[in-house]
């Protein structure tokens, strides 16, 4: 008779920031099925945003998630420009882009270093943290808070990026460009981190397709959506760039494909700027008069995904109905599909993959016994676990 | 994914069950439908046109519960808002998780947050309401007074 | 020197709570531990388990839900425990104070020894905050 062990990762746990409950049924070192309670951050947001005017909506919906701070208002901007029919200006425009793919640059690298820890490879972690530090230093310089940034308004921007400050911007995307050329090398080209990667955590393309999912996740998989070329928005009509994409649909792709994206994002960030040195007599904002009745779909292209917000207005000063869904909502549904077959160590990695971000979702992993239901491991014995399988390839490649 | 759509050939299939089409821009459309012919306009949807699931948003109208079930077409980045209005004592319809995961757990969250009821709907485990709010209270309804309020 | 301020002289253990928060508060705890400031050079550490703190952090508006398990961790956290609030949600609530799953914030739940407010507060504002805590106790 097999046994099943069900092992718990979090709800409460020092490197998954938020609390979120999944349950792990193991037969073995293999995982059969996964149970996932959620609720632990559920803040009844949209609602709040029926009783807040429309300007004071943006600074709710920043603190929907602190990594994706600005597509949340990029996406509610989106959403209510279109319900009015408002046209922002070009300096706008270039400005809110500089923003959002600022904001990406520093997600990815959030990402790189949480991978790393999962995998044990605790100097990555420490290393893209320390090189993420420049990013937000230009966020406190712009907008003066190194997260939630309160740079956007209905018709534009609250505040503008100064002729003065551009070199500087130049000089740390410079710095960064190299730090990134140093992590691709240091994780494309270990032996050991393409064995624990490689095949694991698999989506099809069939997958992504069924269950919706968005960002590097189905980008990963070969499924080319992005919301800045599907639905161009703000200045990256007016840029060269291109999507990234990959086939295989593993842990690995997903960390190419976030990697690469990133010198994408810097190559964007760089032309926005010299944009802006042309749109010197711009207008950063619009007046806006009124919004009036009617429904706005807006959507942005978060680190993580397609941010989409509905607004509903009935013509007074708040919304009438704001429906929000953020990337990870249809994301993180797919764990079903990457994690079930794979032993324990990978599940956790295939979990990370996803790059979720439950505090958008609103809902942390446990392993159980399943016949006897006692808890087997809890989330740092978990992390443990996946380190420790780094360990083994390590020994086997004589490392 | 690579199909062309042509607004013009929803329309045709599905004549007798729109009720309402409103175009804001070339890539928005908001078009109301029965609500009894949501599966087989979704299938047509997803299988034929390869347009793909965003998600649906319930609201709570004088007319009664209405959702959008909102679909994307990248190719073209259009929006289709497929509009239904439920009944306001007993909002049903029926479930679109059996032809796609991309519903199920938004389907299961306008249960806990309106009250409307999936039918056959795969699994209605409760989402987020375990410990926040009690049994038979839906939050998002227009009549329901938070504790906060009635203080 | 009294047994609680030598418990509390130096290489503070320290358990973090994350109630319903957006993870900015998180994440400039987490960046007090990487390069930058490294607190981990005065011994400071992250632990897995209640049980070895001798600091409870908390941020995040509290939840219906949360508040239940915040109150047991703080049961087996073994006394003396020094406990932060940390952030605008952890110290009144925020702006989330008005949704229907609050549930008081933190100081409701459990005694708090020190707030540090902020939306999120800096990593120089949290180590200022711990180095002042840790003074006064």
């Amino acid at each position: 008779m097999s046994k099943k062990t069900l092992i718990p990762i979090g709800p409460y746990h020092p490197l998954q920031e938020e609390p979120e409950l999944f349950k792990l049924y193991c037969d073995g070192e293999i995982v059969k099925d996964i149970k996932w309670e959620t609720g632990y951050n559920h803040r009844g947001i949209e609602k709040l945003s029926e009783s807040k005017t429309y300007e004071q909506v943006f600074f709710l919906v920043e603190r929907i998630c602190g990594i994706c701070s600005t597509s949340h208002p990029f996406a509610f901007a989106n959403a209510v420009e279109e319900l009015a029919d408002i046209e922002i200006t070009n300096r706008a425009k270039y400005i809110r882009s500089i923003i959002g793919e600022l904001e990406r640059v520093h997600s990815h690298l959030l990402w790189v270093g949480l991978a790393g820890h999962f995998l044990g490879y605790n100097t990555l972690f420490m290393w893209a943290w320390k090189y993420r530090e420049p990013v937000l230093d230009l966020f406190e310089m712009i907008s003066g808070n190194r997260n939630s940034y309160a740079m956007f308004k209905i018709g534009g921007v609250r505040r503008d990026i100064e002729e003065s400050k551009i070199p500087a911007i130049q000089k740390v995307l410079g710095d960064v460009k190299k730090k990134t050329d140093m992590l691709v090398g240091a994780v494309m080209d270990d032996p050991v981190i393409h064995a624990r990667t490689k095949g694991v955590g698999i989506l099809t393309k069939q997958d992504i397709i069924d269950y919706g999912a968005v960002g590097p996740t189905a980008r990963a998989s070969g499924v080319a959506i992005d919301v800045r070329k599907d639905d161009p928005y703000a200045a990256y009509p007016l840029v060269n760039w291109k999507v990234i994409t990959a086939e295989a649909g593993d842990v690995f792709a997903k960390a190419q494909v976030r990697l690469l994206e990133m010198y994408e994002s810097i190559s964007i960030i760089n032309q926005c700027l010299e944009g802006l040195k042309k749109e010197k007599e711009g207008e950063i904002t619009v007046k806006v008069k009124e919004i009036p009745e009617g429904v706005g779909n807006g959507r942005a292209e978060a680190p993580r995904g397609e941010v989409f917000h509905f607004v509903q207005s009935d013509g007074s000063n708040s919304p009438a109905r704001h429906k929000i869904r953020a990337p990870s909502y249809v994301n993180i549904a797919t764990f079903r599909k990457s994690c079930i077959g794979q032993t324990i160590a990978d599940a956790t990695l295939s979990l990370a993959a996803v790059d979720p971000c439950y505090c958008c979702t609103e809902r942390m992993a446990v392993a159980y016994d399943v016949h006897s239901g006692e808890k087997i491991m809890n989330a740092s014995e978990l992390i443990c676990k996946s380190a420790k399988r780094t360990n083994e390839i390590k020994k086997k490649f004589r490392i | 994914m690579d199909k062309e759509l042509n607004i013009e050939d929803f329309k045709k299939n599905f004549k007798s069950d729109i009720l309402e089409i409103i175009e804001k821009n070339p890539r928005r459309e908001i078009i109301t439908i029965k609500s009894e012919s949501i599966l087989p306009v979704a299938k047509w949807l997803y299988k034929e046109a390869g347009f793909r699931f965003i998600i649906a948003s319930a609201l709570h109208t004088k007319r009664g519960f209405e959702i959008h079930y909102h679909f994307s077409l990248d190719s073209l980045g259009l929006i289709l808002n497929i509009h239904v209005i439920l009944d306001k004592v007993k909002p049903e319809i029926e479930s679109l998780s059996n032809m796609f995961n991309a519903s199920n757990w938004i389907e299961r969250e306008m249960h806990e947050l309106f009250g409307i009821n999936f039918l056959n709907h795969p699994n209605q485990d409760k989402l987020i309401s375990e410990g926040n709010w009690a049994e038979g209270v839906y939050p998002f309804r227009k009549e329901f007074k938070s504790d906060q309020e009635k203080r | 020197m009294g047994f609680k301020s030598y418990c509390f002289k130096k290489s503070l253990w320290v358990f973090h709570f994350g109630g319903a928060s957006c993870n900015n508060c998180d994440i400039e705890i987490l960046d007090c531990l990487t390069p930058r400031h490294d607190l981990e050079r005065f011994g400071i550490l992250l632990v897995g388990s209640i049980r070895h703190a001798d600091v409870l952090l908390v941020n995040g508006s509290i939840n219906t839900r949360d508040k239940e398990r915040l109150l047991e961790i703080y049961n087996q956290a073994p006394k003396p425990i020094l406990v932060v609030a940390i952030g605008a949600c952890g110290c009144t609530g925020g702006i989330f104070a008005e949704g229907y799953t609050f549930a008081g914030p933190v100081d409701k739940i459990i005694p708090v020894n020190a707030y540090i407010p902020g939306c999120p507060p800096k990593p120089e504002a949290i180590i200022a905050g711990i180095v002042k805590l840790v003074k006064n106790s």
